[in-house]
């Protein structure tokens, strides 16, 4: 699976794209292939806040339910409503079209502690070796 | 995406297939204390819309085959499940219920008469112990009362299950036997591919399909051959599509649809109760399912439809005025049908096809509908 370049990573295989004052967050390649065809995901609504490491929603899989947890603190400031419709986006393309939420984060400095792409590559090549 | 860690490895047992699985890109996880493939290359909603499409090759072994024999296992075998084994022709088969003493389901199992003094049983993973603990505790009573009845536990064999519309038309290929006469529900011994195997046309996915016992020794070539013979088109396919294709078939789970505390009836078997059975009983738990038969059953098994997310095991079942009236014990996508399937219990009176409902899931409820099962068409092969 694909890991790209100037995004950062959570070891529960969320990525956040960094830009200005606003993040982007989204589930992995590794994680979208793991989970299988995503059939329908659950999202926050915009103005409501998220917490680091907490779930701020779901995916659904054919066989299985997964939460997704949010890689920082902030508030949703939008939400990618297309993926009501088309939850395949997340599969067919989890860096850009199957992104989830935006968010104005409160405590800038949590994203330092989230892995660059390197480190979650191995993250993923030892995860995998472990099971 | 939190991750699911699972128990260690190296205390699974391993079918002889295990290998052919990993070198066939089989994603390996602990199924009943067995390694078992969920899904190999292909995804499980494509390997499941393939199976009723063209084929698919299971490879079931970790589910228990066994052989009752002997003057008497006819009898034995009734006095522990509901079906009417005297009244099975040799070389039938039927779905049962093993009871336990409150009508519950101790397990569904598939069982064939092959003579009146041979039956052969398979009994699901899960349940194997259990099983065979019960089996053997009430073969000691009946034979300490001068009861003529043995076993044999098949773990020498494998069980492959070949299912979908290309089942046929390939085994054809590595027997001599003339497949078109053996139905549903129906068992023989033969030679497939140059070993001795039990063959029931039988299947868990709704499609007309075979299972296969052949000695482990002959599992390997046997699945290669299958698979060429398809030129491809019979793919193997996991437990995790399986899981699909028997929820679409409407068909019970053991340990979801069905436990300990729910009757044959509750489950809507009672089609698998033998008509002579519901007048004589003579199984474990008869009078309360005798009863559940005459005064109708409290809860009912039935199908739903669902909006937004699939609902899963576990989610309730409001009226439309927020009233609990169920539990949903089996619940997914459906790949085929490209909705929401589930199906649970919910209170007798309150099962009518098409009743609107509310399905809870994280909290939230959701529309959905009652309906009936299965939720796509069964394929069996019976005379015409």
């Amino acid at each position: 699976s694909s890991v790209l370049e100037g995004l950062k990573y959570a070891n529960s295989h969320e990525w956040v794209k960094h830009e200005g004052s606003v993040a982007t967050i989204g589930i992995t390649d590794h994680a979208q292939d793991h989970l299988g065809e995503v059939v329908f995901v659950e999202l926050p609504e915009a103005n409501s806040s998220v917490s680091k490491e907490k779930s701020f929603g779901a995916v659904e899989s054919v066989k299985a339910t997964s939460e997704i947890l949010s890689p920082i603190s902030g508030e949703v400031i939008e939400v990618n409503t297309k993926l009501t419709e088309s939850p395949g986006l997340i599969n067919s393309s989890p860096y850009e079209d199957g992104w989830m939420i935006k968010v104005k984060p409160s405590s800038p400095a949590e994203l330092e502690a989230l892995m660059g792409p390197k480190e979650y590559t191995k993250f993923c090549e030892e995860e995998d070796a472990a099971h | 995406v939190s991750r699911r860690y699972f128990a260690s490895e190296a205390d699974l047992k391993k079918t002889a297939l295990y290998d052919f699985h990993v070198a066939h890109g089989g994603k390996m996880v602990p199924f009943a204390g067995w390694s078992m493939p969920i899904q190999y290359k292909d995804s499980i909603m494509d390997s499941t819309v393939n199976c009723r499409e063209n084929g698919s090759l299971f490879d079931v072994a970790h589910m228990c085959g066994l052989s009752l024999k002997g003057k008497d296992c006819v009898p034995f075998l009734e006095t522990l499940v509901v079906a009417d084994v005297a009244g099975l022709a040799p070389g039938t088969g039927s779905l049962t219920v093993f009871t336990n003493e409150k009508g519950g389901a101790i397990d569904d199992s598939v069982i064939t008469k092959v003579t009146d003094e041979h039956i052969y049983l398979v009994v699901n993973a899960g349940c194997r112990d259990k099983d065979l603990a019960h089996i053997e505790e009430h073969m000691k009573a009946f034979k300490s009362k001068g009861g003529d009845v043995s076993w044999h536990i098949h773990d020498e064999r494998s069980l492959l299950a070949l299912q979908g519309p290309l089942a046929a038309p390939v085994l054809q290929h590595l027997t001599k036997e003339d497949l078109s006469k053996l139905y549903f529900g129906n068992f023989q011994i033969l030679d497939i591919n140059g070993s001795t195997c039990f063959l029931t046309r039988t299947g868990y996915t709704g499609e007309d399909g075979f299972e296969i016992s052949v000695p482990d020794e002959h599992a390997v070539d046997l699945a290669k051959a299958i698979l060429e013979k398809s030129e491809g088109k019979v793919r193997l396919t996991g437990l995790g599509a399986r899981d699909s294709l028997r929820l679409e078939a409407g068909l019970c789970l053991y340990g979801n649809d069905m436990e300990q505390h729910i009757s044959p009836v509750e489950a809507g078997l009672t089609w698998a109760i033998g008509k002579r059975r519901r007048a004589e009983g003579g199984f474990l738990g008869a009078d309360v399912i005798l009863q559940q038969l005459k005064d109708g059953p409290t809860i009912r098994r039935v199908g739903f439809f669902s909006s937004g997310p699939p609902a899963r095991s576990h989610s309730e079942v409001h009226d439309e005025s927020g009233n609990k009236i169920g539990e949903i014990t089996s619940g997914g996508f459906s790949p085929n049908l490209k909705k929401n399937i589930a199906m649970g219990y919910v209170k007798s009176g309150q099962h009518k096809t098409g009743t609107k409902v509310k399905i809870l899931v994280r909290g939230k409820p959701y529309e959905g509908s009652i309906t009936k099962m299965p939720f796509v068409a069964t394929k069996y092969y019976k005379p015409t």
